[in-house]
């Protein structure tokens, strides 16, 4: 490989974890009530993808970062004032839902299609990150599909740490079961890497970083090509989200054993 | 210790992202390039580039902004004369306006001989049913008709995307301006937060130093509370005979109305009289069964052990409020600090390298309890002034500013009627009911007659706790219930408030619920690690002799606590929704007769995380 490496993370938006969410039944199939009034923050999966990459194409010279985003053009610019501020990256915007409700095969279509269209991207060079599941959709196949669809055989999931060996090859711990890893090498790129949580923390706010970014960050949400995945002939039986427990009591002067009993008792139910 | 930071210059550096700045930044950006995307007003700090304007908002997010409004819009219908209210979600044209005075169903709240006296007439002329009185009429100074009401963070996130779509300008949440930077009288800039910090500020792992944004304009909107608006304060002072000592907080939520409810969108309600006397209510209806409700608790509300959740509930449940909110969910919840000294409370609005705007520049008005308009109206004076400056070629100076931007202001219908309001609550410094009469006076007379009175600090009209409570509570109680504070920490503001006669809420785990629930289902609050704590206490010995401590009683999301045994006050930013009411409840002067107080409220990260507000 000559150069560095040329990093697309695909990542996109989900509604803020702390937000109340209610599916229903839409026009169109099912739907998150509310959802383009809710605050987006980007998916979390995506978000180790994206922070991993900038500290590869940081630590290797020569690299580039490529953001490929897949959702409403609008929510995806209000996004990317908080994220433009943390890594330098090149926007590439798929104009279309995240809502959760899409069948990842269109969907990872819709991206692989994206990354095709990338000017004086080198497939020889290519790193395709992403999260190894959505906080939104959790189908986990999406990197999979896409890397399917570019022709990248190595593919990788659930890893945690990829380490630039001298030869230039790749060291990567994936995660497997049991609180273990699989530790691999791979000669180089091209590959997939489906992230767990990796091990960086999220970057500080940069306003040199943004100031940068936005630069090619506006052209790009003006040039978003449409993307309208859906899930075409595929029928839901039933959307429901995961059961939650709240019970509110209140009882004053329990001791601290009483306490604990309690909430062992609760987690035992 | 010397700490380097890095620089970066811009033309126009702005703090916080509200109504004001919406209205300077979407006036300033049309005035940047011409139909054809060419720059008509060039940057000097890159030239041939279209001006640099850069903001910076404390908030994770441009639409967590905490308000549910009702406004007569005429600055914003002006800047926008073809809005229409369906595209921006929750909103709606104002429809039917009411006043009702409640009375007190329960008996509990502490009401002066002449409210009593006004009770007896009301229920005479009132419905006993539902213990409220629709007034007749509603004076032309508070009705809103032609307005709209609508959600700040929906329509901050409405004015947001459209700025930033345009590209030309920046708007950057979730970073935190710490202070500006001056030199000499001059204001070069702002300095941000430093992050990668322990809570006490001190460096910790990935530090990184709140970078300095030199500007030769700095535009400061960053509310009543902002670090940077309080900063300029201490260093430039007030002009003389202002002072900011009126305050309120306010509380409120967002409920999906039950689907029995026959309300209409656009229905505005305010109400007076009760929880307690002092305490004002509204509730207005957005399209889709969703309304805005809340209470404002004054800081003339003279309780040693004030709070406003209880209050807010105690509110909701009334009679006349439950049948329209009974089986409805609550969808989101917060609070805020309002500045409400009015024009009294203005700052000075220019100086040499910066402008203030908005409700930190004193622009709500008193009397017509409207601020939104008022600052949006602020911060479009500033930008014809900033554009006329910019093609003159002249400098940001405090006189070139107050020629332009000032000159604007004091020649508008914001002046005109920020000073017929300056004196309209003075009344509420010698009770409720004066308050009404002098507002009444002040509205129909157009500011011409006022009942006046002394301002005095919020800290100087709290009266002891034994005093508070003397006709309902035994000294000999009262000792118990301070003791058993003390020695548990905790808030005396429910046991006092029990001992009143006020019952316990009957949480519905939907809409009533804990004030920490209400946290966790219609707050969303978040604190990102690596930033320093926002509530500072100056002194803790201050602390020593503080009991009850009116910072933790009034705390929106109980954020600052006891400390069992006594002490300065535990601080848990994981709960704080930066409402800012700790630091003027704080009744701990820095020095006899001083404004200031023990709690300093610094720039903080995070906070509500709610766009519904």
């Amino acid at each position: 490989m000559n150069g560095g490496f040329h990093i697309v993370v695909c990542g996109s938006i989900v509604p803020d974890p702390l937000q109340t969410l209610a599916p229903i039944e839409g026009p169109t199939g099912p739907a998150l009530k509310n959802e383009l009034m809710l605050p987006a923050v980007l998916d979390p999966w995506a978000g180790h993808a994206l922070y991993e990459a900038a500290n590869l194409a940081k630590n290797v010279p020569d690299s580039k970062v490529w953001l490929v985003s897949l959702g409403p053009k609008a929510k995806l610019q209000q996004l990317m004032m908080s994220i433009a501020q943390k890594v330098s990256f090149e926007l590439v915007v798929l104009d279309g839902p995240a809502g959760g409700f899409t069948d990842p095969c269109e969907v990872a279509a819709a991206l692989a299609g994206g990354i095709n269209g990338i000017a004086g991207l080198d497939r020889s060079r290519l790193l395709l990150f992403g999260g190894c599941s959505s906080a939104s959709r959790d189908a986990g196949v999406t990197m999979q599909m896409v890397a399917e669809q570019l022709g990248i055989g190595d593919q990788f999931l659930g890893v945690d740490e990829l380490t630039i060996q001298a030869d230039g090859s790749m060291k990567l711990l994936e995660r497997i079961e049991g609180g273990q890893y699989q530790v691999s090498t791979c000669t180089g790129a091209p590959a997939m890497l489906a992230w767990a949580t990796g091990n960086l923390p999220e970057p500080p706010n940069n306003p040199q970083i943004g100031m940068m970014n936005m630069r090619t960050v506006m052209p790009a949400l003006q040039k978003a090509q449409p993307a309208p995945v859906g899930a075409a002939g595929v029928s839901y039986l039933g959307v429901e989200l995961p059961k939650q427990r709240r019970e509110t009591r209140i009882v004053k002067d329990l001791s601290v054993d009483e306490v604990a009993r309690e909430i062992v008792e609760w987690l035992k139910g | 210790m010397t700490v380097e930071r890095q620089t970066m210059e811009v033309d126009i550096a702005c703090v916080g992202f509200g109504p004001a700045m919406g209205g300077f930044l979407t006036t300033l950006s049309r005035a940047l390039v011409d139909e054809n995307g060419q720059p008509l007003l060039e940057s000097s700090v890159m030239p041939g580039a279209p001006l640099q304007v850069l903001c910076y908002e404390r908030a994770d997010d441009i639409s967590f902004g905490v308000s549910g409004i009702v406004t007569r819009g005429r600055s914003i219908r002006a800047t926008f004369p073809d809005l229409n209210p369906a595209d921006i979600p929750m909103t709606a044209h104002v429809g039917h306006e009411k006043v009702l005075y409640l009375l007190d169903p329960l008996g509990a709240s502490r009401r002066s001989t002449g409210v009593r006296a006004l009770d007896e007439v009301v229920k005479i002329l009132s419905s006993p049913k539902d213990y409220s009185y629709e007034l007749p009429y509603i004076p032309p100074f508070l009705r809103k008709e032609e307005g709209f009401v609508l959600s700040v963070g929906q329509f901050t996130q409405w004015v947001g995307s459209q700025l930033m779509a345009s590209g030309l300008v920046q708007v950057w949440p979730g970073m935190p301006v710490s202070e500006p930077l001056i030199e000499g009288n001059q204001v070069v800039g702002i300095r941000l937060a430093d992050q990668g910090t322990n809570k006490d500020g001190s460096p910790a792992a990935g530090y990184m130093p709140g970078m300095d944004i030199r500007a030769a304009l700095t535009v400061v909107a960053d509310g009543p509370v902002g670090p940077v608006g309080q900063k300029l304060d201490r260093h430039f002072g007030f002009p003389a005979g202002n002072h900011q000592r009126e305050w309120a907080v306010g509380m409120k939520a967002v409920v999906e109305l039950p689907e029995t409810c026959t309300l209409e969108p656009g229905t505005v309600l305010h109400t007076i009289g009760y929880p307690e006397p002092e305490i004002f209510g509204f509730l207005y209806v957005y399209p889709d069964r969703v309304a805005s409700l809340g209470i404002f608790v004054p800081s003339w509300l003279d309780n040693p052990v004030r709070t406003s959740y209880r209050y807010l509930q105690h509110w909701m449940t009334h009679p006349a409020i439950w049948p329209y909110l009974e089986g409805g969910t609550l969808r989101s919840w917060g609070a805020k600090s309002l500045q409400e000294s009015g024009r009294r409370g203005e700052p000075f609005l220019v100086g040499n390298g910066y402008a203030r705007i908005g409700e930190g520049s004193g622009s709500t008005n008193v009397l017509t309890g409207s601020g939104v308009d008022e600052a949006w109206a602020t911060g479009v004076q500033l930008a014809e002034g900033v554009v006329e400056l910019l093609k003159a070629g002249k400098p940001f100076t405090k006189e070139n500013l107050g020629d332009t931007y000032l000159a604007r202001r004091r020649n508008s219908w914001v002046e005109q009627e920020a000073k017929e309001a300056e004196k309209a609550r003075d009344g509420f410094q010698r009770g409720v009911l004066t308050g009404l009469a002098g507002m009444g006076l002040t509205g129909l007379t157009k500011g011409i007659m006022n009942l006046g009175a002394k301002i005095s600090r919020p800290y100087e009209r709290v009266p002891s706790l034994e005093e508070y409570c003397r006709e309902k509570i035994l000294p000999s109680e009262i000792e118990h219930l301070r003791s058993e504070s003390i020695a548990k920490g905790s808030s005396l503001a429910d046991a006092v408030m029990d001992a009143h006669g006020w019952p316990q809420i009957p949480l519905d785990g939907k809409l009533l619920v804990s004030q920490q629930d209400a946290l966790l289902m219609g707050g969303k609050v978040q604190a990102q690690p690596g930033y320093a704590d926002h509530v500072v206490i100056t002194d803790p010995q201050l602390c020593e002799t503080c009991n009850p401590q009116l910072c933790v009683e009034i705390c929106s999301g109980q954020a600052l606590t006891y400390t069992e045994g006594g002490g300065a006050p535990q601080f848990d930013r994981e709960k704080c929704i930066h409402c800012g009411a700790c630091m003027w409840n704080c009744t701990k002067p820095l020095e006899a007769n001083g404004e200031r107080c023990n709690i300093d409220f610094r720039a903080g990260s995070g906070g509500l995380h709610s766009a519904e507000n």
